[in-house]
């Protein structure tokens, strides 16, 4: 709904190429549009002020660099400045001594205990061995719903009688992970609201008996102007060290990392994006500059292919174009790679300029367009999948209703799959690997 | 299976609380956080009780916006407090930092400043009150979706609005008006869901259909409807999973539940309240678009009101898609929840 930033910069200043230097006039006009999406995006207020005179500062009289449009560099100025900003502080997770405690606190409906989840997963993945504590003796089931996500993770989960006070909890579990022999201890905490002052001074009780050497707040990111109070709520309560920004997954900018980091120096540490237990993400300030910008986030992309993508079967796969024998089982392959690669949308969506494509695309994943191809070349015999020309009318029918398809979605795959191979065969020589990444998103994207 | 749950006793109205006296409004009491408060003797009159509970709703909404009246409130009324030349660009900004929006915020602004009747206050206050005024009229009374059938209401929202905790108050406010109530467990994906609305249903004493973890939401609401209609009662309230409205596919399963309720019911008129945590910034909209456009709204829900949040994106909210706040959450007992009243709300802001 929101037209990105930089596009609306790009063309507010189309008209300026070649100018030599950006003029004060231009950089108000382009301000104007900065204010706006920077509010859209729900940015402070104050923050939004002080941006746009530092940015204005910056930008009148620049010289435009050779290529760039006055609109380019205007967008380039309010990018570098968005990322300084997101700077602050230091990323890093401090894990200190033999058994450092992390300590989950933030309003109700944060994410706090899907958070929690996430991050013990994340810290397995690095070589850990955590304990989860359920210290959220309000919410109705609450603890129920991290040992759920704990047992799905294979996680031990601390819980303790009901009743128990929540400083004693902290305390017991903290105890517990030292007795059963693990490294960290992460602490899911209730929802409060900072103006809660029994809650608030509960919270500062639990910080001060188990001493955390990370406090991390937890911030929707489709929160409003209030994340400064917010923040400066939990951070006179607690030694907050760093922001888990969730929800991310939405279309909210997420201005309110940029306004809490702006105002008090929180460093964002992590991002969180999907309910399920691996969506937690480690911060980059210049790409969440670029997703408030409406700009893109390539890096990422590239990041999340280079880990999901297995190399030697990526290697087969170049052998079998080269040889030209690529087979619907390769086709499925290749497609349950690319699936592991996580939503569609969400990888498209970071190529600049695909956002519309990259709903479309999201669309086909999520109506499961890919689960039914897999179902059609499942419901195949092996000939069939080496030798889709044997396919007649008799056995199309039989696939269709072995695979709760229809004979024409048959139909299409096949054609499919003979133009891709067309297009194999075209790609085999040298450059195989990446005409073969190519062939693949191709397909995914029918 | 689908299993079914029936409290032990039936619904019965309890004896008279301290009776708020008629002439005088009912001092602030603090009410006991188990018993839900409206719960009148049999000798009460409608109107009687209606009086008197709206005066103690209207002070317990005062009592939830006091915090961010000395926010908002305050602020604006510094704003305001420098009379004729009231400062124009302190009271867009006062809107803005509401959550109303920088569009919206500047639309009301001017056209504020063209009204010469008014002081700024009251012309600010009166655009305001435009907007939320009307649709949402009238306490929301649940009405049979279909002749012989319960009233119907699914409560949908993104993830952590309080859907759950809304349900669990309005079950109780309802039971309280001694209606039947039925809860559908149709929020099959978040772990430990079923569970939180099952200890809201004890608490409320209404009935719970539920399934299994993971199981078909739209079954789940088909079950419990034709329970609803089997045991005559007045209203089905269905628990929905939080989801990202930008979700395609998790959109798509909203409406296959609204569907199936089409199916059984042909032209059943279905109410859909749309959660709305207050601290939700400009994404509120795009988030009640999404909805509106998968299931059709009929009401918002303002959560955590108690915050020091404002909730200013329901005035676009309602300018754009026409969806009156019906209800505002104000606490985390069973009573906290209020039927939205657009003057008081706007009263208080501005108080």
């Amino acid at each position: 709904m929101f037209d990105s930033l930089s596009d609306r910069l790009r063309s507010t200043l189309a008209g300026l190429t070649g100018r030599g230097r950006v003029s004060e006039a231009d950089v108000d006009a382009a301000m104007r549009e900065v204010r706006l999406a920077l509010l859209e995006a729900d940015v402070n207020f104050k923050v939004v002020k002080d941006f746009v005179a530092r940015v204005r500062e910056r930008a009148v009289g620049v010289e435009i660099l050779g290529s760039l449009t006055a609109g380019q560099q205007v967008v380039k100025i309010v990018h570098e400045e968005l990322t300084t900003l997101l700077s602050a502080g230091d990323g890093t997770l401090r894990m200190p001594g033999m058994l450092p405690v992390i300590a989950l606190v933030g309003l109700q409906g944060s994410g706090k205990t899907t958070t929690a989840a996430k991050l013990a997963r994340y810290l397995v993945k690095q070589g850990r061995n955590p304990l989860l504590v359920a210290a959220d003796p309000y919410r109705p089931a609450a603890a129920d719903q991290l040992e759920i996500l704990g047992k799905s993770l294979n996680i031990a989960v601390y819980r303790a009688p009901v009743g128990t006070p929540t400083v004693q909890i902290a305390r017991d579990g903290v105890e517990h992970a030292r007795r059963i022999g693990r490294d960290v201890v992460i602490i899911d905490t209730a929802g409060r609201l900072t103006i809660d002052d029994a809650l608030m001074a509960e919270i500062r009780a639990v910080s001060d008996a188990v001493k955390p050497s990370e406090t991390l707040l937890v911030v929707d990111a489709m929160t409003g102007q209030e994340a400064v109070t917010v923040a400066q709520g939990f951070a006179a309560a607690v030694p907050v060290s760093g922001l888990v920004l969730t929800k991310i997954d939405g279309d909210a900018r997420g201005g309110a990392a940029l306004s809490i980091g702006a105002v008090t120096g929180i460093p964002v540490k992590f991002l969180g994006t999907g309910e399920k237990t691996d969506g937690l993400e480690v911060f980059h300030p210049d790409r969440l500059a670029g997703r408030i910008l409406g700009m893109g986030d390539i890096l990422s992309l590239v990041e999340r292919a280079q880990e999901s993508f297995d190399v030697k079967q990526a290697a087969k796969l170049e052998e079998k174009v080269r040889k030209a024998g690529f087979t619907l089982e390769d086709m499925l392959d290749s497609m349950r790679q690319m699936a592991k690669m996580g939503p569609v949308g969400q990888l498209v969506s970071m190529i600049p300029g695909m956002g519309g494509m990259a709903k479309e695309a999201q669309a086909a994943v999520d109506r499961g367009d890919l689960k039914r191809t897999e179902a059609i070349i499942l419901s195949m015999t092996t000939k069939e999948r080496r030798d889709p020309s044997i396919l007649n009318a008799s056995r199309r029918r039989r696939i269709a209703a072995g695979s709760g398809t229809s004979v024409p979605e048959i139909n299409r795959l096949v054609k499919q799959f003979a133009e891709t191979q067309k297009m194999m065969k075209r790609f085999a020589g040298p450059g195989g690997k990446r005409a073969a990444m190519s062939a693949m998103n191709t397909m995914k994207r029918r | 299976m689908p299993f079914f749950r029936r409290p032990g006793a039936e619904p019965k109205p309890e004896p008279a609380q301290p009776e708020p006296a008629q002439s005088e409004p009912a001092p602030a009491q603090v009410q006991p956080p188990v018993q839900p408060q409206y719960a009148w003797g049999a000798d009460w009159s409608a109107e009687k009780a209606d009086a008197a509970r709206r005066e103690a709703e209207r002070e317990q909404l005062e009592q939830g916006l006091e915090k961010s009246r000395t926010g908002f409130g305050a602020r604006l009324r510094t704003a305001f407090g420098r009379g004729e030349t009231a400062d124009w660009d302190e009271i867009e900004e006062i809107l803005i930092t509401g959550d109303v929006g920088a569009a919206l915020s500047m639309s009301i602004v001017e056209k504020a400043r063209k009204r010469r009747d008014l002081d700024p206050e009251a012309a600010v206050r009166a655009e305001l009150e435009a907007i939320v005024s009307g649709r949402g009229a009238g306490p929301w009374v649940p009405q049979p979706a279909a002749p012989g059938a319960p009233a119907i209401l699914l409560v949908v929202g993104v993830n952590g609005t309080g859907k759950t905790t809304t349900i669990g108050k309005l079950a109780a406010r309802e039971k309280a008006e001694g209606r039947r109530v039925i809860l559908a467990a149709a929020d099959t994906f978040r772990a430990a869901a079923i569970e939180q609305l099952r200890i809201w249903a004890e608490r409320s004493g209404t009935e719970l259909v539920a399934h299994k973890q993971d199981a078909d939401p739209a079954a789940v609401v088909y079950d419990a409807l034709d329970a609803a209609i089997a045991r005559g009662a007045d209203l089905l309230i269905a628990d929905t999973a939080g989801r990202l409205h930008t979700k395609a596919n998790l959109m798509d399963e909203l409406s296959k539940i609204r569907r199936m309720i089409d199916k059984r019911l042909p032209g059943a008129k279905v109410e859909t309240f749309f959660v709305l945590d207050a601290t939700t910034g400009q994404n509120g909209l795009a988030q009640a678009k999404a909805f509106h456009a998968a299931v059709g709204l009929t009401g918002v829900v303002l959560t955590k009101l108690d915050s020091t949040a404002k909730g200013g994106i329901v005035f676009a909210i309602e300018r754009d898609l026409g969806v009156p706040v019906r209800f505002v959450g104000v606490g985390e007992r069973v009573e906290d929840l209020l039927p939205f009243d657009p003057q008081a709300f706007v009263a208080a802001l501005f108080d």
